[in-house]
């Protein structure tokens, strides 16, 4: 592989550990986001704030930066204890505005200039660059995704599912809101500072731009054109959106346009999402292969 | 002291702008339940068509009336093709479509008209006024002149003819006004006619103001009256309108006369955050 082949496929990785997160808020606990590329920047400050001026080691700083994501998830996951569809989205639109305003403005930070010069990750004494990079992100992906599948299994998850669908019955079936919600938030947000942390070691700098609201509505467009709810449907969106900015670049000066028209396509025709349950994939091509013995 | 006056204007004609802008996605949330966020690429779309038009014609009235007939045909096309199939998915699917139409919008901006600022330098057909020493430009004075008719025109509108009585029950529910004899599909689509039409004076009103107009004029407008709309009270128009004068007010006092050390745009949702703490229908929103 050429080292274009594997920077584009490492980023797409983080990206989908990110997603993977977001699918556990929206797709399984059913809680709009439009707010977790801040949940990623979190992430990544953290790890870059622990490495370079903690000077920490990333094995030693990647548990405090999942407490710090779990922690700020617990938080900024509360509005959603109150506010539904439509105000939760607007909600999280602000938060993610917000978030980006203080890593812009707060000198902690390190302001307009973010964060630079955080150090390769190290395994074995040997710094992690090009392919082994890659393959570090996939093993934390296989983790994340195992994760989810256990979710899905699990009465956490189930409990997530009966919210998702039908809150008022849930509830009175004793499934706490609160408690699972939060607890979605918690486990959506880890995986977006997981992701977070790797990105930042992964770009050795971290700037407040870098986690602006149009990457959470990618996060999220991702999310629906894989197909919410499903376990491999983050990974087939961050693939194809991930890649198709790729496969655009003959097309020059075009290129955003084509994206942003496959977008609108996509959602328009297919707003279950790629793997989604009404979608043409599942209903031509799957039935094609899946047909029983008589 | 003159200064703070002169602030003051300046925050209202911002705060106007903004109400202008938020009009329209008042209106469509109100109609529609969406976020029609990809209204403020037909803003930007709207200032783009004025500057052409005014540039060819040298008419600034035949810019106004080109581009709003413009920015309406837009406006329905997105409905039309756009959001009206997506009607019965759930909310996250046509705000994506929005998100992905704005995109479209603004790169065809881009591609058509160039990635460079244009300037849009026509003088609008208002006095220049000084009152007590206070320097009033004409754009100013046009900018508070034609918000204050359009605001007017449409409290006519909605209030006192059987159009705005229609309009107000398919806002209600537009399954039961249908029932009742309304067209609500003609309704929702003479919705967005009036609110694009309004976005493109805004476009242009904001292109002469600024004395500019680029691709990415819209993008920051886009998400701030989505927190306008809130602070207002999802779908009240008036409650949008008060909101966004405030807003424009409290951004050009706070940060540009005290000059508080804080991100201008992240303000708008400060604001919301607290409306919705404290009081999460809005402000003039009813529960």
């Amino acid at each position: 592989m050429s080292s274009y082949a594997i920077t584009i496929l490492t980023l797409i990785v983080i990206q989908a550990i990110v997603v993977c997160g977001l699918n556990v808020i929206v797709g399984y606990a059913g809680q709009i986001s439009l707010g977790h590329a801040a949940f990623f920047g979190i992430g990544a400050y953290s790890a870059a704030l622990l490495s370079t001026r903690g000077g920490l080691s990333f094995w030693i700083a990647l548990p405090l930066v999942l407490i710090i994501s779990a922690l700020t998830g617990l938080l900024l996951g509360l509005p959603s204890l109150r506010l539904k569809h439509d105000f939760l989205a607007i909600t999280t639109i602000g938060i993610n505005f917000i978030v980006q305003a203080i890593f812009l403005y707060v000198p902690f930070f390190g302001g307009a200039l973010g964060i630079s010069g955080i150090p390769r990750i190290q395994v074995f004494g040997e710094a992690l660059k090009g392919a082994h990079f890659l393959y570090l992100c996939l093993f934390f992906l296989g983790v994340v995704m195992a994760i989810c599948w256990l979710f899905t299994r699990v009465f956490a998850g189930l409990a997530c599912f009966a919210l998702r669908e039908e809150e008022a019955a849930a509830t009175s079936m004793g499934i706490s809101p609160v408690r699972f919600k939060l607890l979605a938030f918690m486990l959506g947000t880890v995986f977006a500072g997981l992701g977070g942390a790797l990105y930042a070691h992964y770009m050795r700098f971290v700037s407040a731009d870098d986690f602006s609201f149009p990457l959470s509505v990618s996060f999220l467009a991702m999310l629906v054109l894989g197909g919410m709810g499903s376990l491999l449907g983050p990974l087939v969106g961050a693939l194809i959106l991930g890649a198709l900015p790729e496969l655009f670049r003959p097309l020059a000066e075009f290129r955003i346009l084509f994206y942003a028209l496959m977008l609108l396509l996509m959602i328009r025709f297919q707003p279950g999402g790629i793997l989604g349950e009404s979608s043409l994939i599942r209903k031509r091509l799957f039935p094609l292969f899946l047909r029983r013995q008589p | 002291m003159q200064l703070l006056i002169e602030q003051i204007l300046n925050g209202l004609a911002m705060g106007s702008i903004y109400a202008i802008i938020t009009l329209g996605l008042a209106l469509v949330y109100g109609v529609m339940r969406i976020l029609h966020v990809a209204h403020a690429s037909v803003y930007t779309f709207g200032a783009y068509a004025g500057v052409f038009i005014f540039q060819a014609t040298g008419s600034l009235a035949l810019a106004f009336l080109g581009s709003m007939l413009l920015c309406a045909i837009l406006g329905v096309l997105i409905e039309r093709l756009v959001y009206f199939p997506l009607l019965k998915f759930p909310p996250y699917v046509p705000l994506i479509a929005s998100i992905a139409v704005m995109l479209t919008i603004e790169e065809l901006c881009r591609l058509i008209a160039g990635p460079q600022i244009l300037t849009f330098s026509a003088k609008l057909p208002f006095p220049d006024l000084d009152v007590a020493g206070v320097h009033l430009s004409s754009t100013l004075i046009a900018i508070y002149v034609i918000t204050a008719a359009i605001l007017l025109l449409l409290w006519y509108l909605i209030n006192r003819t059987e159009l705005g009585l229609a309009m107000r029950a398919t806002s209600q529910d537009m399954a039961i006004a249908g029932a009742q004899g309304i067209n609500s599909h003609y309704i929702v689509s003479l919705t967005f006619v009036i609110g694009s039409a309004i976005a493109a004076i805004g476009g242009i009103l904001v292109g002469i103001y600024y004395n500019q107009v680029y691709p990415t004029m819209g993008a920051v407008p886009a998400y701030k009256t989505l927190a306008l709309i809130v602070v207002g009270g999802m779908g009240s128009v008036a409650g949008a309108v008060i909101a966004a004068l405030m807003l424009g007010l409290a951004e050009t006092l706070l940060i540009g006369y005290l000059n508080v050390p804080f991100p201008r745009d992240a303000l708008a949702f400060v604001a919301m955050i607290g409306v919705l703490v404290w009081r999460s229908e809005g402000l003039l929103g009813s529960r």
